[in-house]
C-alpha cells in the first residue's frame, strides 16, 4: 500500500483516518472533488462550510453510507488505520461497525424500546446474543452518553418517547455500543434547543479522548467551542465542493491562511 | 367582498352536501340490511346447515365456515407473494423490471373479478373435472395480490429513510436492516393492507360461481365444492322462496358486519406498538 502524504500542517499528528484524493458523485454530478485530509486520532475535527459545499457528502463517504443512496459513487481512498475502506475486498458493513454515525435528526428505531435501540447494533450487526452482555453494554454506553441517570428507570419505554435531545444522546449511545474507532456526527445538534445542544457538545468533548470524532456543523461557534481541528469546504461556481483549508481550530479562526477562509469566517460570503 | 364570502359559503355547502351523501349511502345500505335481515338472525341461522327447499329454518353455518376457509387459504397464498413483492418494489424498485411489476399489479387490480374466476376455473376446475374451495381460494388470492403489493410497498416506503440509514450506519446488513428495523416499523400498515384485501374479497361473489360452486352440506375439505356465505346470499336472493329471501337478507347482514369489523380492526392495527 502506498503511504499517504498528509497535509503538512499536521504531518506530525497521529491520524487513524486519512482521506486521499477523494471525489464523490451523485449519478453523473460531481459533489466533492480531490479532498486530501487526515483526521487526528482521538480528537474532534469540525467540517464547516456553507450549504451545498459537500461537507455532509464527505462525512457520508467516511463510513460508505454515501453509496447506499441516490446512485452515490466514490473515487479515491479512505484509510482507516492504514487500510483502504474502499478496497475491493472490504465489506462496507464491516466498515460501518468501526465507524459509527449520528444523524442530523435523532432516528431511534420506532418499534424498539430504549434498551433495544441501544443494543440494536450489537444484536443485529455484531450478533451478540447474551442478554447479560447486552444489558451491561447498554448501561456502559448510556453512561458514556450521559443518559443513564435519565433513562435507567424506563429502559423498556419506547425510544421515541424521550425528548429530542435525549433521543440524540440515545443515538450516540447506540453508535458507541459496538465500540467503533471513529464517530461521525452530521449536524447532530441542528434540530435541538440550546440546552440540549450544550449537553451534546459537552458529551462530544468528553468522548473526544476515546474516539476520533468528525463533526459536520454549519454553526461556526460550535466548531470553535468543541473542535480541536477544523476543515473548511467551499463549493466554487461549478457547485463542486473542495477542501479549502485544514488546521488547528484556534489558528483557523484567528489567523486563517487562506483568504477564502477569512472571508467565510468573518461572514463575507457563504 | 360579499361576493367572495358568498362563493366560499356556497362551496362549503356543496362540499358538505356531497360528504353527507357519501357517508349516508353506507348508513342507508347498512340500515336497510339490518331492518330486513335482523329478524331472520338467530342461533340456528348461525349454527345450522341449510334445510331442503320447502322446510323452513336451517342456517348458513356451512357458508360461514366455508368463507373462513376459502378466504383464509387465499390469504395464506397471497400474503407471502404480495408482501415480498412489496418489499422488492419499495427497497429495490428502480428500473424497468420494477416499473413493469407495478404496472401489472395496477392492471390486475382492475381486472373484473368474474374474469379472474374464469381463469381459476380454467386452471383449477376444468382439468380436475370438479369444483373446489381451493380453486376459489386461488381466484381470491389473485384478487388480493395487487392490494397487498401496493399497500406493502407504500408501508415500507413510508418508513423514513433516516431509519433505514440509521440501521445501515450501525453496520447491519441490508437483510438485517430490512428484517429487524424496517419491516417491524412498516408492519402495522402491512397488516392493514392484508385486512383490507381480506375485506375486499369477503364480499366477492362472482369468482365463486364456477369455482367454489356452493354446497348445501358441511364441507370442510377444500378439494370439494364448498358453501360460501356471499354465494349463499346470491343463491337465496334469486330463489323464489320467501324463507330463503329472509335468509339472504340475514346472510347479507352477517357479511356486511364482518366486513365492517375487518375494516375496524384494520384501522386499529394502524396504531403502532408505540404511538
Amino acid at each position: 500500500m502506498q503511504p499517504v502524504e498528509p497535509p503538512d500542517a499536521i504531518a506530525s499528528l497521529d491520524a487513524n483516518l486519512v482521506v486521499d484524493n477523494l471525489s464523490a458523485l451523485y449519478g453523473k454530478r460531481l459533489a466533492l472533488e480531490g479532498v486530501n485530509l487526515a483526521f487526528p486520532s482521538k480528537a474532534i475535527t469540525a467540517l464547516i462550510g456553507p450549504s451545498g459545499c459537500g461537507k455532509t457528502t464527505l462525512l457520508r463517504c467516511l463510513n460508505r453510507i454515501h453509496e447506499t443512496a441516490n446512485l452515490g459513487t466514490v473515487s479515491g481512498r479512505v484509510l482507516l488505520d492504514g487500510q483502504d475502506i474502499y478496497a475491493p475486498e472490504v465489506n462496507p458493513v464491516a466498515v460501518r461497525r468501526r465507524v459509527g454515525m449520528v444523524f442530523q435528526r435523532a432516528n431511534p428505531f420506532p418499534t424498539m424500546t430504549i434498551r433495544e435501540n441501544v443494543v440494536s447494533g450489537l444484536r443485529f450487526a455484531v450478533g451478540v446474543r447474551s442478554p447479560q452482555h447486552l444489558n451491561e453494554a447498554a448501561e456502559r454506553v448510556l453512561r458514556l452518553a450521559f443518559l443513564w441517570d435519565e433513562v435507567k428507570d424506563k429502559l423498556n419505554r419506547p425510544g421515541v418517547s424521550i425528548s429530542g435531545g435525549q433521543q440524540q444522546r440515545l443515538c450516540i449511545a447506540r453508535a458507541l455500543a459496538s465500540d467503533p474507532d471513529v464517530l461521525l456526527m452530521d449536524e447532530a445538534t441542528s434540530a435541538l434547543d440550546p440546552i440540549a445542544t450544550a449537553q451534546i457538545e459537552e458529551l462530544m468533548v468528553s468522548l473526544a479522548g476515546r474516539y476520533t470524532i468528525v463533526a459536520v456543523t454549519h454553526n461556526m461557534q460550535q466548531a470553535a467551542r468543541v473542535s480541536e481541528y477544523t476543515a473548511l469546504l467551499l463549493a466554487a461556481e461549478d457547485r463542486v465542493g473542495r477542501l479549502v483549508e485544514f488546521g488547528d481550530t484556534q489558528q483557523m479562526f484567528t489567523k486563517p491562511k487562506d483568504r477564502r477562509t477569512e472571508d467565510y469566517i468573518t461572514g463575507r460570503f457563504g | 367582498m360579499a361576493g367572495r364570502r358568498l362563493k366560499s359559503a356556497f362551496g362549503v355547502v356543496v362540499a358538505a352536501t356531497c360528504s353527507g351523501i357519501a357517508a349516508s349511502t353506507l348508513l342507508i345500505i347498512f340500515g336497510y340490511v339490518v331492518v330486513q335481515g335482523i329478524s331472520a338472525i338467530n342461533l340456528p341461522f348461525l349454527l345450522e346447515v341449510p334445510r331442503p327447499v320447502g322446510v323452513t329454518g336451517g342456517g348458513v353455518a356451512n357458508g360461514i365456515v366455508g368463507s373462513l376457509l376459502i378466504v383464509g387459504i387465499a390469504g395464506i397464498l397471497a400474503t407471502p407473494v404480495g408482501v415480498l413483492t412489496g418489499i422488492f418494489l419499495a427497497l429495490f424498485g428502480r428500473g424497468a423490471l420494477a416499473e413493469g411489476i407495478r404496472f401489472l399489479a395496477d392492471v390486475l387490480a382492475g381486472v373484473p373479478s368474474i374474469a379472474i374466476g374464469l381463469f381459476a376455473y380454467t386452471l383449477f376446475v376444468a382439468p380436475f373435472r370438479h369444483f373446489s374451495g381451493l380453486s376459489a381460494s386461488v381466484a381470491f388470492a389473485i384478487l388480493m395480490l395487487p392490494i397487498i403489493i401496493r399497500t406493502a410497498e407504500e408501508a415500507i416506503r413510508s418508513v423514513p429513510s433516516t431509519v433505514r440509514e440509521g440501521a445501515l450506519a450501525l453496520g447491519m446488513s441490508v437483510y438485517s436492516a430490512t428484517v429487524k428495523v424496517i419491516l417491524p416499523a412498516a408492519r402495522p400498515a402491512i397488516v392493514t393492507g392484508l385486512l383490507l384485501a381480506i375485506a375486499r374479497v369477503t364480499g366477492e361473489t362472482a369468482p365463486l360461481l364456477f369455482t367454489a360452486f356452493g354446497s348445501q352440506f358441511w364441507e370442510l375439505n377444500p378439494n370439494n365444492p364448498m358453501a360460501e356465505l356471499a354465494l349463499q346470499v346470491f343463491t337465496y336472493a334469486i330463489s323464489p322462496y320467501d324463507d330463503w329471501h329472509r335468509q339472504a337478507w340475514a346472510g347479507a347482514l352477517v357479511l356486511i358486519s364482518v366486513v365492517f369489523l375487518i375494516n375496524f380492526f384494520a384501522r386499529f392495527a394502524l396504531r403502532t406498538r408505540f404511538s
